[in-house]
C-alpha cells in the first residue's frame, strides 16, 4: 500500500502509523457531555468502503494526514494534512 | 548410458557428467538435469512414501506442482525438507534423501497403515482425538499422549535444527511491466513491452526461460520452438531496460501492484560465487503485471492412479523432450482430451513404444485418430482405466468400456501390459496470483476449468493483464498473439497489426470431456500428497460438510505443500457430483500467498540476530569500564548495579542505596525522554496536556506533571522545566518517551492546529546525571562555577546554569530518591566529562555510583510511581495523585476521569506492603485476606515493585490493593503459588521513608 504524503510523496505504508478513525469529533475541552466524550473515545466507524482516517508519517516528516481509504480494496482516494491544506486527490 | 536415456535431444549436456547421491546411493546425471529427471534416467521409480498410508509414490509431474517426489536436500548439517525433486537442479556433490519412511524407502514399516485405511479416513483427527478412558488417562488426554506417535507416522520431511550459515538477500525493484512466466506468451509480452521502452522484469520459476516451448515440439517461425524461445531470450538479454530473473518464483501479489518473489540464486550450484546469497527475496512494485503463468494438467481420478509409473502426460513429454529421459518403454495413455495424443506422438518419436491410448470419449476426431496411428498406438475410445497393477513400479493396467455421459462401466476387464501410464484430465489455468488479489475465477463449461474473470483487471490497486494458457487459451498461436497484445497494452503502446510469429503445431480441441473420476473398486486419489481419496470427499459430504471451505479443512484436500495444484478441480468436481450441483455453484477457495513454499531465511534476509537498535547513553563506556552490570530497558542499556567482587545483586543495591542516603550517590538519567516544547502557546498547551497548571510556573523553575489519556486513566509523569517564557523542557519516563511525543504531535497537528507550539525530541541531545544525598550539595558546590547552589539561589525545583569542568551545565534541584538531589544536564557529547568531574568532586565525600536497582529501591522507599503502577489501568486517584488534578481548567482526560467505575471505593489503590516474615516479596504476588496457603482465594490486589529496604531494614513492596488507604495498618498475606511464597504482610502507606520530605527540602 502506498500513501502519498503531501510533503514526501508516495511512500510505503510501513513508514506510517495508523492514528485512528478520522470521523471522531472531539467535544469542546470544557464539555461535560459524557455521551459526546464516550462517542469520541470509544465509538469507531467500521465501514466496508471509503473511510476517513488519520495516519501519521511517523517514519518520515511526522505530519498527520487525513487519508480517505477504501477498506475493501485498500485504495487510497485522497490524502491531506490533518491540520488542513495541501489535499492530494487521486488514486494511488 | 542408461536404457531410459534417449540418444539425442533435450537441453541436457551429455558431455558433462554430474555425480550426486540419493538415499546414500551414488548416481550420475548430466548438466541440465533435475534430480527427478536424473533419477528417472537411472531407472528409479520410487521417490517417496505417501503422507498417511505410506503408499509407494513415483513422479507425477515434471514441474513445481509435483506432489509425491518430495526430498530433503542436505548441505552439511543443514537440511531443507519437502523440496520437489522436479525443482532441484543437480550439481556435483548434491546429497538428497527421501522422506516419511522407516527404515528405508523400499521397506517402509509405515506401509502397514494401508491395512487400516478405513480408520484413517477423512476427519481422522477430529473423530479420533476425543474418546475413551484408558487407565488414568481420560478421554482427550489419552489421545494427546498418542498424538506424538501418530503425528510421527504421518508426515513429510523433518526440519533441521542446525544453524543455517547461508546468506539471504532482500531487494526492492521497480518496473513498468512485470511479466510472470516465460512461455511463448510471456516472452512475447516482455519483448513487446521492452520494445516500447518500458522497464521490464521477466521472472520464471524454472531455470530455463521458454516454458512449454522447451518441450512442445512445435515449430515457431520455422525453427524449433525451444530455439525460438532461446532467440527471444537473447534479444531481451541485451536491453538495459529488461531484467531477467530465472529460478524466480513470484509467490505473492499484494495491494498497490506489489509482488513478492523468491530467486534461488545458488541452490543449483556446488559452491556459491563470492558475494552471492543463497536466495534473494524481491519486493517488486510493478506498473502493470502480465500474468503468463500457464496452466497445470490435471490427473484423472481412478483406482490405483497413484502407483509409481502413473504420470501426467505432459510431464512424460517434458522428460522425454526436455531431458531426454523416457518414463517407460511400454507406455499407455489415459485421457479425456486431445492433448495426450500429442504426448503420445512425442514419446513415440523419442523411442518408446506406445501400446494404447485409452480415451473416455467414444467420439474421437479423425485428426486424433491419425495422431494415434502416428504413435502406432491402439486407440481404445470409450474406455477407461479401472485398475493398475504392480508394486513399487507399474506392470500393467485394466481397462473397461466406459460411458462418458453417465460414467457407467461395462463389458469385461481387459489387461494391458505397460510400465508407464500417462494421464490427462484436462488443463487448469494457473490463476493463483490473480486469485490472491481478489479476482474471482469463473467456471468455463467448455474448457472445464476455472478461468480468470477477464483477461485484464484494472483496479486502482491491481493492474494485470493475462495472456496465454492463463486465460484458457491453450494453443501456442493464441499465446503468442495474447502475449504481444498484453505487452503492448501494459507498456501503453498501441495495438499492433504486424504479422505474428507463425506456429506449426499438432491439431487439437482444447475442450476436454467432463470426466474427472472413474468409479471402480479401489483407492482413487484426488490429493496425492495428503492421501485424500474420492471416497474421502464423498464421506465428508455424507457427514454434512457441504461448503468447499469445510470440505478442504475436513479432508485436508489441497492443504499440503503443493496447495492443491493438482487436486483442486477434481476434488471440487467430485464434491459437486455428490451435492448434485453444477461445479460453479460449489465454488472454489481463494488462493493465498505464497504460491510455493518460501524459506524463512529469505524473508528475514539481513534482518536476523538482534533486530533492535541499541540506545546507549553518553556515559555508557564509563559504566562498562567501572564494573556496571548493564540491564536492557526498552532499547536502552542502563547500569543495573556496580557490583564489587563477591557481592550479590541485593548486597550491591543495598550498599549503593545506603551510601546514597548516608552521603551521596550519582546515577545516569540520560535515558529520560526529553521534549522541547516551544512557542507563544507553549504554556497554554502544557495546561491542556498536564492535569496541573504550567502557565503559572515561573521561568527558572520546574514542576512535576501528570498526564492522563483521553479516557481519563493515568498516562505518564515527569518534570517539566520552564527555561524561558516560551521555552519548556519536558521530561518523560524512559519507556514512554516515544508515546508521549506522538501524543503531543497528534494534539498539535489534529486537534489544536491553532496553537503556536512546536515539539522537538531532544532526548539524545542531553546527558543527565542525578546526584543525591546529604552531601550532594557540597559536592556540587565544589565543582560548579558560575553559579551558587545554595538554598537561596537554587531552591527546591529551581534551575540554574553554570559550568562543570568548563562545560556549560543546567542544574535542576529535584529528587526521585527522596534525598537532597540535583539533576545535572549537559550537551550529550560532554556527558562523560561532566560525569567524571562529578565523580572526582565526590571522592572526598564517598560518593557512590548507583544503578537501576538502587534507584528502584529508593523510589519504593519513597512510594513514587513508575510504569509498574501507571500500568494503563490506574487513575490519578488510585495512585494518590489527585492533588495534581486541577479544578481550574479542563485537560486531556478531565471529562472522562470521573466516570462511574473509575471513582468507586472498590478500586485498587497504591499502598505499601511490609513482609512480616522477613522474606523477600515478588512482583506479581497477590495480596489475600485469609490464611489459606493451599487454596488462596479472593485476591485483594497485587505487588507491583519490591525490594529490600536498607532505610527500613525490611523487605517492602508497593502494591495495588482494593480499599487502599482504608487498609493501612492492617494485616494480610502475600500469596505467590508459582514461586511457593506465602506469608504475612502489613499494609501501610506507600510513603515508607521520610514521608514529609524533610530530607529533600533540606
Amino acid at each position: 500500500m502506498l500513501i502519498t504524503c503531501p510533503y514526501c510523496g508516495p511512500r510505503d505504508v510501513i513508514e506510517f502509523t495508523y492514528q485512528g478513525d478520522g470521523n471522531r469529533e472531539r467535544p469542546q475541552p470544557a464539555s461535560q457531555n459524557l455521551d459526546a466524550w464516550n462517542a469520541y473515545v470509544y465509538d469507531r466507524l467500521n465501514p466496508a468502503g471509503d473511510h476517513n482516517e488519520i495516519w501519521q508519517h511517523s517514519g518520515g516528516c511526522r505530519a498527520h494526514l487525513r487519508v480517505v481509504r477504501n477498506t475493501v480494496t485498500h485504495e487510497i482516494l485522497s490524502t491531506a494534512f490533518a491540520r488542513g491544506g495541501h489535499k492530494t486527490e487521486g488514486r494511488s | 548410458m542408461s536404457p531410459r536415456r534417449t540418444e539425442t535431444g533435450g537441453r541436457i549436456d551429455r558431455l558433462r557428467t554430474i555425480r550426486f547421491t540419493f538415499d546414500g546411493a551414488p548416481y550420475t546425471g548430466h548438466a541440465g538435469d533435475t534430480l527427478a529427471s536424473a533419477l528417472l534416467a537411472n531407472g528409479v521409480t520410487l521417490f517417496g512414501r505417501s503422507f498417511k498410508y505410506h503408499r509407494p509414490r513415483g513422479l507425477l509431474a515434471a514441474g513445481v506442482e509435483e506432489p509425491n517426489a518430495l526430498v530433503t536436500v542436505l548441505r552439511g548439517e543443514v537440511r531443507e525438507p519437502n523440496i520437489a525433486a522436479t525443482m532441484v537442479e543437480i550439481y556435483d556433490g548434491l546429497v538428497a534423501v527421501s522422506q516419511n519412511r522407516t527404515p528405508s524407502l523400499a521397506w517402509d514399516i509405515g506401509a502397514l497403515n494401508q491395512l487400516g485405511g478405513k480408520i484413517l479416513s477423512a476427519g481422522f483427527y477430529y473423530k479420533t482425538f476425543m474418546g475413551p478412558v484408558v487407565g488414568p488417562l481420560k478421554g482427550t488426554r489419552f489421545w494427546m499422549f498418542c498424538e506424538h506417535f501418530i503425528r510421527r507416522a504421518a508426515g513429510l520431511g523433518k526440519a533441521g535444527t542446525a544453524h543455517d550459515p547461508a546468506r539471504y538477500e532482500r531487494m526492492n525493484a521497480f518496473c513498468d511491466v512485470l511479466v510472470v512466466g516465460s512461455g511463448p506468451a510471456g516472452l512475447m509480452a516482455a519483448k513487446a513491452a521492452a520494445d516500447q521502452g518500458a522497464r521490464v522484469i521477466l521472472a520464471d520459476l524454472e531455470a530455463n526461460f521458454g516454458g512449454s516451448a522447451n518441450w512442445s515440439g512445435e515449430t515457431i517461425d520455422g525453427m524449433h520452438a525451444a530455439d525460438w524461445a532461446q532467440r527471444a531470450v537473447g534479444q531481451l538479454e541485451g536491453n538495459d531496460n529488461v531484467r531477467l530473473l530465472p529460478r524466480t518464483t513470484v509467490w505473492g501479489y499484494y495491494d498497490g501492484n506489489t509482488l513478492a518473489a523468491l530467486e534461488r540464486v545458488t541452490d543449483h550450484k556446488e559452491v556459491a560465487a563470492k558475494g552471492e546469497p543463497r536466495q534473494r527475496y524481491w519486493a517488486i512494485r510493478a506498473g502493470t503485471v502480465v500474468l503468463a503463468t500457464g496452466s497445470f494438467e490435471r490427473p484423472l481420478v481412478f483406482p490405483g492412479n497413484d502407483r509409481p509409473g502413473v504420470m501426467l502426460a505432459h510431464a512424460a513429454e517434458r522428460y522425454a523432450v526436455e531431458y531426454g529421459v523416457l518414463p517407460g518403454q511400454r507406455i499407455a495413455l489415459f485421457t479425456n482430451n486431445d492433448s495426450a495424443y500429442r504426448s503420445a506422438v512425442a514419446l513415440k518419436k523419442a523411442g518408446a513404444a506406445v501400446v494404447a491410448i485409452i480415451d473416455v470419449r467414444a467420439d474421437v476426431s479423425n485428426e486424433m485418430r491419425r495422431l494415434a496411428s502416428d504413435a502406432e498406438a491402439e486407440l481404445l475410445a470409450g474406455h477407461a482405466v479401472v485398475a493398475t497393477e504392480g508394486g513399487k513400479a507399474l506392470t500393467g493396467l485394466k481397462v473397461q468400456r466406459f460411458d462418458a455421459t453417465g460414467g457407467a462401466l461395462s463389458g469385461d476387464e481387459r489387461s494391458i501390459h505397460a510400465d508407464s501410464l500417462l494421464m490427462s484430465g484436462g488443463w487448469s489455468p494457473t490463476i493463483h496470483l490473480a486469485s490472491q488479489v481478489g479476482a474471482k475465477a469463473e467456471w468455463d463449461p467448455a474448457r472445464q476449468a476455472f478461468l480468470p474473470p477477464k483477461p485484464t483487471q484494472r483496479r486502482p490497486n491491481q493492474q494485470w493483464i493475462g495472456a496465454g494458457a492463463f486465460t484458457g487459451s491453450f494453443s501456442t498461436a493464441e499465446a503468442i498473439a495474447e502475449g504481444r497484445a498484453a505487452g503492448l497494452q501494459a507498456a501503453g503502446g498501441a495495438a499492433s497489426s504486424a504479422p505474428l510469429p507463425v506456429v506449426e503445431a499438432a491439431p487439437g480441441d482444447p475442450d476436454p470431456a467432463p470426466v474427472f473420476e472413474i468409479k471402480a473398486k479401489g483407492k482413487s486419489f484426488v490429493d496425492f500428497q495428503h492421501d485424500v481419496t474420492a471416497e474421502d470427499v464423498r464421506l465428508a459430504h455424507r457427514e454434512g460438510f457441504v461448503s468447499v471451505e469445510h470440505l478442504k479443512r475436513y479432508t485436508t484436500l489441497g492443504m499440503a505443500t503443493d496447495q492443491g495444484k493438482n487436486s483442486n478441480v477434481p476434488g471440487l468436481a467430485i464434491m459437486a457430483e455428490a451435492l448434485g450441483k453444477p461445479i460453479p455453484e460449489v465454488g472454489t477457495t481463494r488462493f493465498r500467498p505464497p504460491y510455493t513454499a518460501v524459506s524463512i531465511g529469505s524473508l528475514a534476509a539481513e534482518r536476523f540476530g538482534d533486530l533492535k537498535p541499541e540506545r546507549l547513553t553518553p556515559m555508557h563506556d564509563w559504566h562498562l569500564a567501572n564494573g556496571a552490570r548493564m540491564y536492557s530497558a526498552g532499547l536502552w542499556y542502563r547500569p543495573m548495579i556496580y557490583g564489587l567482587a563477591g557481592e550479590t545483586v541485593e548486597q550491591t543495591y543495598v550498599r549503593e542505596a545506603r551510601a546514597t542516603r548516608d552521603s551521596a550517590g550519582i546515577v545516569d538519567v540520560s535515558t529520560l525522554g526529553k521534549i522541547a516544547v516551544q512557542g507563544p502557546d507553549a504554556a497554554e498547551f502544557l495546561d491542556r496536556v498536564y492535569t496541573n497548571m504550567f502557565s503559572t510556573l515561573a521561568v527558572g523553575k520546574a514542576r512535576y506533571g501528570l498526564m492522563l489519556r483521553e479516557d481519563g486513566l493515568a498516562f505518564d509523569d515527569g518534570t517539566t522545566w520552564r527555561l524561558g517564557e516560551q521555552d519548556f523542557l519536558m521530561t518523560t519516563t524512559t519507556a514512554n518517551a516515544g508515546k508521549v511525543m506522538q501524543h503531543l504531535e497528534y494534539f498539535l497537528d489534529v486537534i489544536w492546529p491553532e496553537l503556536k507550539v512546536t515539539v522537538t525530541s531532544v532526548t539524545d541531545e542531553w546527558a543527565g546525571a542525578a546526584i543525591g544525598g546529604p552531601n550532594a550539595r557540597a559536592i556540587l558546590a565544589s565543582c560548579v562555577t558560575g553559579t551558587a547552589v545554595d538554598n537561596a539561589i537554587l531552591p527546591f525545583m529551581g534551575i540554574v546554569h553554570g559550568r562543570i569542568a568548563g562545560v556549560p551545565v543546567m542544574i535542576c534541584r529535584l529528587s526521585f530518591s527522596g534525598e537532597m538531589a540535583f539533576e545535572v544536564y549537559s550537551g550529550a557529547g560532554y556527558g562523560t566529562r561532566v560525569w567524571e568531574a562529578l565523580i572526582e568532586a565526590g571522592k572526598p565525600f564517598g560518593l557512590v555510583t548507583y544503578g537501576l536497582e538502587a534507584l528502584g529501591t529508593m523510589r519504593i522507599e519513597k512510594g513514587h510511581v513508575t510504569g509498574a503502577e501507571i500500568d494503563g489501568r490506574t487513575t490519578a486517584r488510585d495512585l494518590h495523585l489527585d492533588w495534581m488534578l486541577s479544578k481550574k481548567k479542563p485537560f486531556i482526560g478531565s471529562a472522562m476521569m470521573d466516570r462511574e467505575g473509575l471513582i468507586g471505593s472498590d478500586r485498587l489503590e497504591l499502598v505499601g506492603v511490609i513482609a512480616l516474615d522477613n522474606r523477600a516479596l515478588n512482583g506479581g504476588g497477590h495480596i489475600v485476606e485469609e490464611l489459606d496457603e493451599a487454596n488462596p482465594h479472593d485476591s485483594l490486589g497485587h505487588i507491583t515493585a519490591c525490594c529490600y529496604s536498607p532505610a527500613l531494614g525490611k523487605y517492602i513492596a508497593l502494591a495495588l490493593v482494593e480499599g487502599g488507604k482504608a487498609r493501612h495498618g492492617t494485616r494480610a498475606f502475600v500469596s505467590d503459588p508459582l514461586r511457593n511464597r506465602f506469608g504475612p504482610v502489613e499494609i501501610v502507606s506507600n510513603h515508607f521513608f521520610d514521608p514529609d520530605g524533610s530530607r529533600m527540602h533540606g
